[in-house]
């Protein structure tokens, strides 16, 4: 018997050894550790066994059960990692096919360098306000200081719908509308963007529609230091810590003292090239302390309050950031020009 | 205004700077210097020579063979010239020169004969043509006689100078002379400054025996004088002063008319010359201009004028145009000998007026408008008859005759060290300020740290403390202002509400899948009212159109911001960029009068448009065109994230596709509409299919609510019922999901239709539509019999109202 049990188990190891499928295995499983398998039956006729013999025919029926069972579990394992990795084979695509688009958007240029303009502003505590792109001649001219007849208002360079009525030639009146709003109580720190509108033929540098950000800061004791070191902050996030800025004395009616900002030319590094017509600098925006007339005509006192007023052409920033050539592209919506602005 | 460093430099001592450095400071001090242009850089070699002989060449007729002598050496030029001759002082390029467009003189054979060098005419050196004087623009230039033999012939002719462009802002009228450009310059460098003087040596015989000066009314003429010179004898001016003009762009004609332009430009002073003889009167009377009465100016143009513009005459009839032109009648020509010369003050507006109306903008009328300085009118007339007497062989009569009702007194202005670091951010010192006025030429009383600061009459700009401020700074140099953050109370900035809403739209559509558009808010009249909305018509009596427009093009405002995309979309697709999908956030202008008094209302829209391919043909799958239920897609997404229940009903419109067209509702209201733009309509654009929206931003945005409660997390499961019905084909989805949910209870929570099926097993003239239901209890499981009593309750509302069967 003992001699059965051993050759019993050493077939069996040899099957399970031969096994090339998983379906093998189960055969072999089924055959020898089955219910009616050769294994069972010697353990069943252990009755007819004496004494003495049964534990020692017992434990080695139950050793060879466990070694067959054993092999059968570590053979199915190896079967089975192989079977995963033909079924993976199978599986392979071809990686460097394309994906599937994804169909997004974005936004217009414009909107970009507004947006980024508004947020770094918003940053130093300014609000963000706007106003109507149809004024009246009162808010865009005469409460700046422009009064009838001033030579900077012709009829020529404005849109006037009637004579009272006009397209806002600059965010400027926004300004006044706020001050006239707050009723000279309270600090004013806002900026204004929008549409404007100017009598100017479309070419390569100007278009009857622009866009235009005003920026005004009213408190007590505002310093024409203030305004440059807003300024300088505005110049370094938008171009560059390594733009220099420069300040020089101009002339707006709706501030005094005034001044012009430029930059130093990125294209030259402020040696001189064409882009800055071999100044080293680029000149990207006006400003100025507010003229004593605007805040009294907005009801601010100007022995109490005062303050800066700076304006800037998010075209021309673009313009000068991105290298876009011509200020027609803005508004003509050519696809290819939208899509290269959509990046991060 | 141009500024000739050479001229300059008669006033103030600048050989220490480049002309570079120059401008750079006179730039960041207050003018913008916006070029440096050198009359003639190139020109190298070009020396003083006589013509010692001068015959005709032996083998051309038109060529002359001169012998030149250059002083170190006799040079045998070959000129073509008709006006050279011997004995002439000449500009002579030897053989070596370089003359401007790179020309290089060689030594050269001309019809056999040697020519070593050229002899030179004005244009040749690099003088603009139109600037070149009229007698010597046909030929070689000629020097004086006692012009040296040899000299370098470049500083003679003014050759080696530079010129600074300034580009003057308006309150900068005292820059428009040359002594203003000094005083400023002086000021920058801190340097003395030369004035000219006026000394006139004047005859016995008396100015007011000649002539006498009436003026009607002295608010618009509030200085008239005027000069007499006689035995004038009309010539050429001298050669500096002819190359100062040419330098400033005036082309020199004669001496008297050269020495009125060069003190129009040397004290910014216009000054008239007329021919005493033709004025054919002992009277000037200055007055407005009658209606109808007409004037020949000295450009021969016939002027009608009227009362708005002031004229100088003779007692009779207009001879000159106040302060803008003067008349042919009176012009000083070469036969004139007694000059009445006039320097007046006339009133900026009036100038204004005809130098506008006449579009006449000269040198003369660009310094009236600006204001000049009245304490330099007398003196500029007294300068031209010292250069009258010297230069023209004038006898300057004694006296002058005037009309004098000019205020010279200097504005007080006061300002304190104080206030000006105040504003400033500074912290100049009060010897510091009284420093920077010195330089300024601004004369002042200090007490302790106050200044009561005298205004020179030149600076007309500087009338208040604000502009004095300006003056420090700019003198102290605005680079050497510190840089200072704001030290008001600090702020929280940020975007309202609505501009945050306004964003998240935008990038709602951007992140949809479409681009978004910029587009002019001017269209043509006939493009302006095209595809807006109905709720915007409804409002609108007429478009708003400019009362000037500039192009018929770009003349009114727009009712919607679909035509102006459209045209965007017609742009592209011409470019073969056939698959659009744009959005634009924007204003539109709706005025609800026909004869506009007040301002228009402006709407925010949201606007769409869509063509072309939605899903590109790639290769695992098949292009998907831009169909309705994309842009309907697209708008609903929008509409969950706000929370907003918006319907959807058939409309139709004109230019839109009557079977394609949706309006808008959102609580019983129009919002707006979507859809196909009618074929027709896309031919004209040369479109193809193409799918447009057009929201009312504005109340969207006022009926968004931010959820204000946490909505909780079901708890208990969700069924879901499947329902596939017949109806008739003219039964709308819609209808059918609106009685599904009115009928069902609270229990429904969705309704979503899943399959829509016409055809085989079906009657003609049927549809089926196939809907899921999705019940939810939040506050227990459904039991089977509340879903299944609500859904009978559905089907029985479906048969009544929609005639719906269960399909089977």
């Amino acid at each position: 018997m003992k001699e059965k049990l051993q050759e019993l188990e050493k077939e069996a190891l040899l099957k399970v050894n031969e096994a090339k499928e998983l379906k093998d295995l189960q055969e072999v499983r089924v055959a020898y550790l089955g219910k009616k398998g050769p294994i069972t039956e010697v353990l069943r006729g252990m009755g007819k066994l004496s004494k003495e013999e049964r534990p020692v025919i017992g434990e080695l029926a139950n050793k060879v059960r466990e070694n067959i069972a054993n092999e059968l579990d570590g053979k199915k394992s190896t079967l089975e990692a192989i079977e995963l990795e033909k079924q993976l084979e199978n599986e392979t695509i071809d990686v460097t096919l394309p994906g599937r688009p994804v169909q997004i958007g974005g936004p217009h240029l414009l909107t970009s360098i507004v947006g980024e303009i508004e947020d770094l502003f918003i940053g130093m505590g300014f609000e963000v306000r706007e106003g109507p792109e149809v004024e009246t001649d009162y808010y865009n001219f005469e409460a700046l200081n422009l009064p009838k007849g001033h030579p900077a208002r012709d009829m020529q360079d404005s849109f006037y719908i009637t004579e009272d009525i006009l397209l806002r030639t600059h965010t400027s009146p926004v300004q006044a509308r706020t001050m006239g709003e707050y009723n000279g109580e309270k600090p004013v720190k806002m900026i204004c963007p929008g549409k404007v509108y100017r009598r100017d033929t479309d070419d390569a540098t100007h278009s009857h529609q622009f866009t235009q950000i005003e920026g005004l800061y009213v408190d007590k004791d505002v310093r024409m230091s203030d305004l440059k070191g807003v300024l300088n902050r505005f110049a370094k996030e938008m171009f560059g810590e390594d733009r220099e800025i420069r300040l020089r004395p101009s002339f707006f009616p709706f501030t005094e003292p005034s001044v012009e900002m430029d930059i130093s030319c990125k294209v030259c590094n402020g040696k001189g090239c064409s882009v800055c017509k071999k100044t080293g600098w680029i000149e990207i925006l006006g400003g100025g302390m507010v003229h004593p007339r605007v805040l009294e005509m907005a009801g601010y006192d100007p022995d109490v309050y005062n303050g800066f007023a700076f304006g800037m052409g998010p075209e021309r920033i673009a313009m000068l950031k991105y290298g876009v050539d011509d200020i027609r592209h803005f508004y003509i919506n050519d696809n290819r020009f939208l899509k290269q602005y959509h990046k991060a | 205004m141009f500024v000739s460093l050479n001229w300059l430099k008669n006033y103030i001592d600048l050989d220490q700077l480049s002309p570079e450095e120059l401008a750079d400071k006179i730039t960041k001090t207050g003018i913008e210097v916006e070029g440096i242009e050198y009359i003639a850089e190139k020109n190298s070699n070009v020396v003083v020579g006589l013509v010692e002989s001068c015959e005709k060449h032996p083998n051309a007729d038109k060529l002359n063979l001169c012998q030149v002598n250059v002083g170190d050496e006799t040079l045998q030029i070959i000129c073509g010239a008709q006006n050279v001759a011997a004995g002439q002082k000449v500009a002579v390029a030897k053989p070596g020169a370089v003359l401007p467009g790179n020309f290089k003189i060689k030594k050269a054979k001309l019809r056999g004969t040697e020519s070593n060098g050229m002899i030179c005419a004005l244009q040749e050196l690099g003088i603009e043509e139109k600037f070149v004087p009229k007698d010597v623009a046909d030929g070689i230039f000629v020097f004086p006689e006692d012009t040296e033999i040899g000299v370098d012939a470049l500083p003679l002719l003014n050759l080696d100078d530079a010129i600074l462009e300034l580009g003057l802002t308006p309150n900068r009228a005292d820059a428009m002379s040359m002594l203003g450009v000094a005083y400023e310059v002086a000021a920058i460098l801190d340097l003395p400054l030369r004035l000219p003087r006026e000394d006139v040596h004047m005859v016995e015989e008396e100015a007011k025996d000649y002539i006498d000066v009436e003026v009607e009314d002295t608010t618009l003429n509030p200085y008239y004088g005027a000069f007499v010179i006689k035995d004038i004898k009309l010539a050429p001016s001298p050669l500096w002063m002819r190359n100062y003009l040419i330098a400033a762009g005036i082309r020199p004609i004669n001496n008297v008319v050269d020495i009125t332009n060069y003190v129009l430009l040397e004290y910014g002073q216009p000054l008239h010359a007329f021919d005493y003889d033709k004025f054919d009167s002992e009277k000037v009377v200055v007055r407005r201009a009658k209606e109808n009465e007409k004037i020949v100016t000295l450009d021969d143009q016939t002027r009608v004028l009227s009362p708005d513009y002031l004229v100088i005459t003779n007692g009779k009839e207009p001879m000159a145009l106040a302060g803008v032109m003067g008349g042919k009648d009176s012009e000083v020509d070469e036969n004139t000998t007694t000059v009445l010369l006039e320097a007046a003050y006339f009133d900026p507006a009036i100038v204004r007026n005809a130098s506008k109306d006449f579009n006449l903008r000269s040198e003369s009328s660009s310094r009236f408008e600006k204001g000049i300085d009245p304490e330099r009118v007398k003196r500029a007339g007294l300068r031209a008859c010292q250069l009258l007497e010297k230069y023209a062989h004038g006898k300057i009569l004694s006296g002058i005759v005037n009309v004098d009702g000019l205020d010279l007194t200097e504005k007080k202005v006061e300002i304190s060290t104080s206030k000006i670091n105040n504003r400033l951010g500074t912290q100049i010192s009060t010897e510091e300020i009284g420093n920077i006025l010195r330089k300024l030429h601004f004369s002042y009383e200090n007490n302790d740290e106050v200044f009561e600061v005298s205004v020179p009459t030149r600076r007309q700009d500087i009338v208040i403390f604000e502009d004095m401020v300006e003056e420090v700074a700019r003198i102290y140099g605005y680079d050497n202002l510190p840089y200072t953050l704001p030290q008001g109370d600090a702020q929280a900035g940020g975007l309202t509400k609505q501009q945050e809403l306004k964003r998240f739209v935008k990038n709602y559509f951007e992140s949809a899948g479409l681009s978004e558009t910029i587009t002019y808010s001017l269209t043509s009249k006939e493009k302006a009212p095209l595809l807006a909305s109905d709720e915007i018509l409804q409002d609108a009596k007429e478009t708003v159109s400019l009362a000037m427009p500039m192009s018929e093009e770009h003349s009114t405002l727009r009712l919607s911001i679909l035509p102006e995309m459209l045209s965007s979309a017609s742009y592209n697709l011409a470019r073969k960029q056939t698959d659009i999908a744009n959005y634009e956030v924007g204003t539109v202008f709706v005025s609800k009068e026909e004869t506009i008094t007040e301002q228009p209302s402006e709407r925010l829209r949201a606007t769409g448009l869509l063509t072309g391919d939605w899903v590109t043909h790639e290769w695992q799958e098949e292009k998907k065109a831009v169909d309705f239920y994309v842009v309907k897609g697209i708008l609903t997404g929008l509409f969950e994230k706000l929370s907003l229940a918006v319907s959807y009903k058939p409309v139709k419109k004109e230019n839109m596709h009557p079977g394609r067209t949706a309006k808008l509702y959102l609580n019983d209201r129009e919002i707006g509409f979507l859809g196909q733009i009618h074929p027709q309509l896309a031919k004209d654009f040369n479109l193809k299919e193409t799918y447009v929206f057009d929201l009312d931003l504005d109340y969207l945005m006022d009926q968004y609510e931010e959820i204000p409660n946490f909505d909780r997390i079901p708890r208990f499961p969700t069924v879901t019922r499947d329902m596939a019905l017949v109806v008739k084909e003219d039964v709308l989805a819609g209808q059918i999901i609106d009685t599904i949910t009115k009928a069902g209870g609270e229990l429904v929570k969705d309704v979503h239709v899943f399959d829509v099926y016409q055809g085989e097993h079906l009657e003609k003239g049927e549809k089926s539509i196939a809907c899921s239901i999705l019940y939810l209890d939040p506050e227990r499981t459904l039991k089977d019999e509340d879903v299944e009593a609500s859904y009978q309750a559905i089907l029985s509302r479906l048969q009544e109202d929609l005639d719906a069967k269960l399909r089977s």
